[in-house]
């Protein structure tokens, strides 16, 4: 506080030349060198970059709380003109106090579970100095500020209580109490839904202009930094390799790593368009490029120069930089990945579908007689070679309908699952060996899913002896040509899960589920726990062995650029049942249900051009007690009547098997502007 | 540069660094460890060689020379019917520490299917056996392992079944913990969509990532077994005499304390106490560096 007034002018965050070290193992790795940038008061910044880029160490430096092994080696971090390598315990405490707040990624893991949010919000404001019923008082009135609707009920919650989009919301008002001169987001949005992560955005944007704080939002989500900041840093290596005005910089980028990660987004196109680009390679090791560029080896227009000498940030012009020789020649940058023509197979109308769901339904008890039905009546079925994409906030059902075709959990009697045409037992501990080896899945998270004990050959060798049947030299073989399926070599197969990289394992993960010609295979998020230049080597990887082996997928994604890259067909969920269902062009371009409409809405895009967003009010009801008529009517935007409380919609098909369950007539429902063509011209440009 | 080519560069490139230091490494920088390590190992070589390095036969009484203090003939003194106690210190390790890893080891193993069953199948098999145990953990150990023992008769073998089965309760709730921590792992589902049966999830899929802790249950509990066998022979139901075993050494002498014969008891007490603790060091280092 002392200094704020002298302060006021400066800018609420500089670092210069900023160096931050870990030590590991008695060795220095430089995780950041020479970072220098600069955040104006009320300007929002972001800070982009893949994992172990060291993003998140630039927002541990600069209030220092670095873990013990870490220390800032070089340069300066000024917060509001301060310098936080000089200022004394009690100043420093002072500056976390007042000048710098911090919002995590999990808003779950920051509030204390066992105190209430009030009490919670309160003390806040007592570190500042309040008396207990004035900090009481505040803390109500900051949460409606945040557009908390009914405060004092929230007050008097526990965190566990509120749904994540709210506690998000709080630890942001918690964040805000202090009306601090920098605001720290450390990818605030990664665990919400597409629909909240749009309304939290939406509320930091409003709220920095209220408070006139600063921002540095660190995010992996190119797209939401797009919608959200004036001015875009991209971190590669410890080392800020591009810097620019956002828009500017996502629509014509300067440097051959930013460009690179804008061509591995899925975001142009349906499917059968050219596959993604990638990024080959891995980012280095930190301190192993010594000379020259650190992006040289990754880069496709890297020449001598590069590898020997390390380029300065070139100046750009428009407050543009660039760490990059060839700045210049960016838009020459090649293309990393091959772009076979995908030729999928032509599906005829009247092939016999390989899966054919009936009137699905699932309900779990609950202690006192209560029941909640998790899926409620999904009827469909799934092509050979076919891609269903099934989307939807959570809760919508996505995961149960996925667990109920494995066979992982039991669909309540009264429905079907059949495959080619056979009805299968409900539970996989029943069904034939041919029924299991028939239906595989691909987790959202590989850490999870290969056991960390085993080794790659044994993770895919054992689904092969198990579903294939194959045994000696015959499993073997198989487990190679497999490894080689998905693009790794016979050297891998020694190692175990926690020597591969992130990438690596998804492709082991992969190669298991396609161990014996799979009909079907569910991905669960197959690409959300990876980065992005990673997830366009998958999403080619599935594409391919889609064409090559002729598997179906269901493919569950709240990413909605991944299901319009790959689906031939989407499905909307929501409280367990299907709202709407049909080709992907239809779906995506509309007409479309009023709740797929505000999904669309709710996704930002590159261009950080955002339409009217559609918000949906309220939260999603309890699926123990969901709205009678349409479910969605508690929070449609286009509820006309009384007919929407009363009647459930009913589910039919047009001619092209588009289904959607609402009550309006399609002429009245909305449509999307063709998204491909606005995302085509500015891919063009990039 | 075709797809082909950009990947099989980055199969060929190493993989980010996540490799920690390997666990021997860290207990090899850990001197609580290292010190521990040391205590346990010297009364292992004791248990193992100490007859025939030591000056005196440990069963050989000397009348002559009945409870005379520690001199430059006899280090520690002799007893009451003039035994060295040096050398019976030294051989004494040797019943203790077969009974109590043996005892351990079947109270882990034992523990360990417990506990992984009550994790696997969790539901009612949970429950009915969670009682059970929670039943037999509050009985105190030393009055259960007696009731057993004056039923069966002391022998031996009875103590280190009675100290096993005693064990196997606490070793199963610890190994329970762990499986419930991996049961929701993703890799359970996805042994279940290859056709595996519930023995294979639990002892190929989950066992082999649950060591560290069950590593660490069995230090403890040899820490406790040491001090648990060496009371049961104190109170007479374990080793029998005229072994020169620790607890049986005290209970033999300890008449005479008063006397001011201290160095009948004092090293077989000093004994035990630094197994105990030896043991308890290493189990604090390994518990240390799995975490790690």
């Amino acid at each position: 506080m002392t200094d704020r007034n002298q302060s006021a002018a400066s800018p609420a965050l500089e670092l210069s030349r900023l160096s931050v070290a870990y030590t590991v193992r008695g060795r220095d790795l430089p995780v950041l060198s020479d970072v220098s940038l600069r955040i104006e008061r009320g300007e929002a910044y972001g800070l982009v970059g893949e994992s172990g880029s060291g993003k998140s160490t630039v927002a541990l430096a600069l209030q220092r709380v670095l873990p013990p092994n870490g220390r800032i080696s070089g340069g300066h971090a000024r917060v509001a003109g301060q310098d936080v390598m000089e200022l004394g315990a009690a100043a420093l405490r002072n500056m976390r106090a007042n000048d710098v707040a911090m919002v995590f990624q999990d808003p779950g893991k920051a509030l204390n579970p066992s105190l209430t949010v009030g009490r919670q919000m309160a003390e806040v404001y007592e570190i500042l100095g309040a008396s207990g019923t004035d900090a009481k008082d505040r803390g109500e009135a900051m949460l409606g500020r945040v557009r908390i609707s009914d405060p004092t009920r929230v007050m008097a919650s526990f965190p566990h209580q509120l749904s994540g989009g709210m506690q998000q919301r709080v630890v942001i008002a918690m964040a805000l109490a202090k009306d601090p001169a920098l605001l720290i987001l450390d990818e605030p949005t990664t665990g919400l839904d597409a629909t909240i992560e749009a309304e939290v955005l939406d509320l930091v944007d409003t709220l920095r202009q209220e408070f006139g704080a600063a921002v540095l939002f660190i995010s992996h989500n190119l797209a939401a930094v797009a919608s959200l900041c004036n001015r875009v840093g991209v971190l590669y290596a410890g080392k800020l390799v591009e810097e620019g005005p956002a828009r500017a910089l996502f629509a014509d980028p300067r440097h051959p790593y930013t460009a690179g990660l804008l061509r591995c987004l899925p975001r142009a196109g349906f499917k059968g368009g050219p596959a993604l680009d990638n990024i080959p390679g891995f980012p280095p090791v930190p301190g192993s490029i010594t000379e020259g560029c650190v992006f040289a080896p990754r880069c496709g227009l890297a020449e001598d120069r590069c590898r020997t000498e390390a380029p300065p940030l070139y100046d750009v012009g428009n407050g543009r930089g660039s760490r990059c020789h060839f700045h210049d020649r960016v838009d020459d940058l090649p293309r990393m990945s091959e772009a076979p023509p995908v030729n999928l197979p032509e599906r005829g109308p009247n092939v016999e579908p390989v899966l054919r769901l009936e009137h699905l339904s699932k309900t779990y008890k609950l202690p006192g007689n209560r029941n909640v039905q998790a899926l409620r009546d999904v009827s469909l079925t799934l092509d050979p070679g076919e891609t269903l994409g099934l989307v939807g906030e959570s809760g919508s059902g996505k995961s149960t309908l996925a667990n109920l075709v494995l066979g992982l959990a039991e669909h309540d009697a009264g429905g079907a699952i059949s495959l080619d045409g056979t009805k299968l037992p409900a539970s996989v501990h029943q069904r034939p060996r041919a029924a299991v080896k028939a239906i595989q899945i691909i987790f959202q998270n590989p850490d999870s899913a290969l056991n960390r004990a085993h080794s790659v050959k044994y993770l895919i060798g054992r689904a092969v002896s198990r579903l294939a049947g194959l045994a000696g030299k015959a499993r073997d073989e198989r487990v190679v040509k497999l490894l080689e399926a998905v693009r790794l070599t016979p050297r891998q197969l020694p190692a175990k899960p926690r020597q591969l990289s992130g990438g690596m394992k998804q492709r082991v993960a992969v190669a298991r589920a396609f161990a014996a010609d799979p009909r079907v295979i569910v991905c669960d998020e197959p690409t959300s726990a990876l980065d992005v230049s990673v997830q366009s080597a998958v999403l080619n990887l599935l594409t391919e062995l889609q064409g090559e082996r002729h598997v179906s997928y269901i493919l569950i994604s709240h990413d909605l650029g991944v299901v319009r890259h790959l689906s031939d067909r989407i499905a909307v969920m929501y409280l367990g049942r299907l709202m709407e269902i049909g080709p992907a062009r239809s779906v995506l371009e509309g007409p479309h249900h009023p709740y797929t409409e505000a999904l669309l809405s709710a996704a930002p895009t590159v261009t950080g051009e955002r339409g009217t967003r559609i918000r949906l009010e309220g939260q999603i009801p309890s699926p123990v007690d969901p709205p009678t008529g349409c479910v969605f009517n508690t929070r449609c935007p286009r509820k006309f009547g009384p007919i929407c409380e009363t009647e459930e919609p009913a589910f039919t098909a047009d001619d092209e098997g588009h289904a959607i369950r609402c009550h309006l007539p399609r002429g009245k429902l909305g449509r999307s502007p063709a998204p491909e063509l606005a995302a085509a011209s500015q891919g063009g440009a990039a | 540069m075709s797809a082909a080519a950009g990947t099989a560069e980055e199969s060929a490139a190493p993989p980010p660094p996540q490799k920690a230091r390997s666990t021997p490494a860290i207990l090899m920088r850990s001197p609580g460890f290292l010190v521990g390590a040391a205590i346990v190992l010297f009364w292992a070589f004791c248990a193992a060689f100490a007859p025939h390095f030591v000056p005196y036969d440990p069963l050989a009484d000397d009348l002559l020379e009945t409870l005379s203090p520690p001199s430059a003939a006899h280090w520690f003194g002799t007893d009451q019917i003039g035994r060295d106690v040096f050398s019976r210190v030294l051989v004494g390790a040797r019943d203790i520490l077969t009974i109590a890893p043996l005892a351990t080891l079947l109270g882990t193993v034992l523990g360990t299917v417990v506990g992984l069953v009550m994790g696997y199948f969790g539901g009612w098999v949970d429950a009915i056996v969670g009682r059970l145990i929670e039943v037999m953990l509050s009985l105190p150990l030393i009055i259960v392992a007696l009731m057993v023992l004056v039923a069966l008769g002391p022998s031996t073998s009875t103590v280190i079944v009675v100290v096993g089965l005693v064990f196997t309760p606490l070793v199963a709730r610890t190994v329970r913990a762990a499986v419930l921590s991996e049961r929701h792992l993703d890799y359970v589902p996805a042994a279940s969509l290859r056709g595996e049966g519930a023995l294979h999830i639990m002892f190929v899929e989950i066992l082999p990532n649950i060591w560290p802790p069950i590593i660490v249950e069995a230090t403890v509990r040899l820490g406790y077994a040491i001090f648990t066998i060496a009371s049961l022979s104190f109170l007479g139901f374990g080793v029998q005499p005229p072994s020169p075993d620790w607890g049986l050494a005290i209970a033999e002498n300890y008449g005479v304390l008063v006397g001011g014969f201290w160095w009948t008891v004092v090293p077989a007490t000093v004994a035990t106490a630094s197994l105990v603790v030896g043991v308890n060091l290493v189990a604090e280092g390994l518990q240390r560096a799995l975490a790690e």
